[in-house]
C-alpha cells in the first residue's frame, strides 16, 4: 500500500542527500520522512470518515436514541459504540453529561459514553492505523469499546449520584424521557463536505507541531536506541510495568500525538504491546484538564471513583494484552 | 434579528461570538447578540456540542465554529 512511498524516501535520503544506507542519521531521517507522510495521510483520511459520519449523526440524536428506546442492559455497550464515532471535546463534556442525566440516561450508561468518547477519538484511530497498523487498532478499538461498556457498569452499580453536585441532583430529580426532537441541519452531501473537510483541516492542523515532534524523537530512537533496550526494564515479567506506565500516563493529554509515535518506537524496540497500550489508554482517555472541568458536576470524590475505575480497568486490560499477544 | 451563541466559555464558542460580531458589524446587520452561558439555558435548545449558534430562536450550527461567509449566509436568509 505505501510502496511507493517507501521508494520516494529511500531517493529522497539515500540518493538527494547523499546518506550511506548503514548510517544511523540515514535511517533516522528515512524513518521521519517515510512516517510522517504515511501517518499524516492515514489521519487525514480517518478524520474525514469520522466527520462525515458526525455530520449525519450528531450527539444530539445518540442521546435520543438512548432515551426513547429499551435496550435491556445493551445501553451500555450502545452508549460506548456511539463514543467512538462521536468527537470528544472535553470543553463539550459538561453539556454533554447534563443533557445526557437530564434525559433519564442512567449514570453508568452516561460514564461509559464518557469514557469510550475520548479513548476511541479519531486522532487516536488514524494514528494507531498509521503507526501499528490494522490489526493493533483494531484490538485497541475493540479493547476501548468493552472497557467503557464494564466501567459503565460497575460504576453504575456503585450507585454514586450522591456524589454529583447538588445542582445537578437537582436536575436528576427532574429527569424526564421527554422526546425531544430533534431537527437534522437539512443539508446534502454537497453542502456538508466543505464544512467536514475544514474540520478535518483544522484537526490535523492543530495537532501537527506535537505530531513532527513525536515522529522526530521517535526517528532518532529509531535510529540509535539498539534493538531490546527496554526489554531489560520492562519486559513481560516485570509486573509492575503495566500499572507504573499506566500511572504515568493519565496526567498527559494534549501531547498525546506527540507521545504516540514514540511509544511505537518503544515497541519496535522491546516493550511489551500490552504495557504500551495501557500507557496510551491512560494518555488518550483520561486527562486532568477532563477531571477539571467534571468539577462542574461531579464532587471530587465521584471523579477519584470514575478515574479510578477506569485506571484500573486500563491496567487489568494492559496484563490481559501482555498475556495474550 | 436576534442571535444567540451558545456557550459554557471554552476558547471555541468565545471564538464564534467575536467572529459573529464581526460579521454583523461588516455587513451592518440588524442584530442583538448575546452570549448564553447558563447550562440548562443551553440544555432548553437541546444543545449538546458547544459552540452552537442560534438565529431567532432555531439552532443553526452546532459544534463548529464556522467560517465568515457561512454566518453571513446564515444572517441574510
Amino acid at each position: 500500500m505505501f510502496d511507493w512511498l517507501q521508494s520516494i524516501s529511500d531517493y529522497l535520503v539515500f540518493n538527494a542527500f547523499g546518506l550511506s544506507r548503514d548510517s544511523h542519521l540515514a535511517e533516522a531521517i528515512h524513518f521521519f520522512i517515510y512516517d510522517s507522510i504515511k501517518i499524516l495521510l492515514l489521519l487525514f483520511v480517518v478524520v474525514f470518515i469520522m466527520g462525515i459520519i458526525n455530520s449525519y449523526f450528531p450527539i444530539e440524536r445518540v442521546r435520543n436514541y438512548l432515551t426513547s428506546r429499551r435496550l435491556y442492559g445493551l445501553e451500555y455497550l450502545m452508549a460506548s459504540l456511539f463514543g467512538t464515532v462521536t468527537p470528544f471535546c472535553s470543553c463539550s463534556s459538561v453539556p454533554l453529561f447534563i443533557g445526557f442525566v437530564s434525559g433519564g440516561i442512567p449514570l453508568g450508561v452516561t460514564f461509559s459514553f464518557l469514557i469510550t468518547s475520548p479513548l476511541v477519538n479519531e486522532v487516536a484511530v488514524g494514528l494507531f492505523i498509521g503507526l501499528f497498523g490494522f490489526k493493533t487498532t483494531l484490538i485497541y478499538v475493540v479493547s476501548g469499546v468493552l472497557l467503557g461498556t464494564l466501567a459503565g457498569i460497575i460504576l453504575q452499580a456503585f450507585g454514586l449520584e450522591k456524589y454529583l453536585t447538588p445542582w445537578v441532583k437537582e436536575i436528576l430529580a427532574k429527569a424526564q424521557k421527554e422526546q425531544t426532537t430533534f431537527i437534522q441541519e437539512q443539508q446534502d452531501f454537497k453542502q456538508r463536505l466543505p464544512v467536514i473537510w475544514h474540520e478535518a483541516i483544522k484537526i490535523i492542523k492543530g495537532i501537527l507541531p506535537y505530531l513532527l515532534i513525536g515522529i522526530a524523537v521517535g526517528g532518532l530512537m529509531h535510529g540509535y536506541v539498539p534493538e531490546g533496550f527496554f526489554e531489560k526494564y520492562m519486559g513481560k515479567d516485570n509486573w509492575f510495568a503495566v500499572p507504573v506506565s499506566t500511572l504515568l500516563a493519565v496526567p498527559m493529554y494534549s501531547n498525546a500525538s506527540g507521545i504516540l509515535p514514540v511509544v511505537q518506537v518503544l515497541v519496535a524496540k522491546g516493550i511489551p504491546l500490552g504495557t504500551a497500550i495501557a500507557f496510551m489508554m491512560g494518555v488518550v482517555g483520561l486527562s486532568l484538564p477532563e477531571a477539571m472541568l467534571l468539577k462542574k458536576v461531579m464532587t471530587w470524590k465521584l471523579i477519584a471513583i470514575f478515574f479510578g475505575t477506569v485506571t484500573v480497568c486500563i491496567i487489568i486490560s494492559g496484563y490481559l494484552f501482555n498475556l495474550i499477544l | 434579528m436576534e442571535i444567540k451563541i451558545l456557550g459554557t466559555g471554552c476558547p471555541n464558542c468565545l471564538a464564534l461570538e467575536k467572529r459573529v460580531r464581526q460579521v454583523v458589524d461588516k455587513n451592518n446587520v440588524e442584530a442583538d447578540i448575546t452570549l448564553v452561558k447558563d447550562i440548562m439555558d443551553i440544555m432548553s435548545y437541546n444543545v449538546m456540542s458547544t459552540p452552537a449558534l442560534v438565529i431567532d430562536e432555531e439552532v443553526k450550527v452546532r459544534g463548529r465554529v464556522p467560517k465568515e461567509e457561512e454566518i453571513l449566509q446564515l444572517l441574510v436568509k
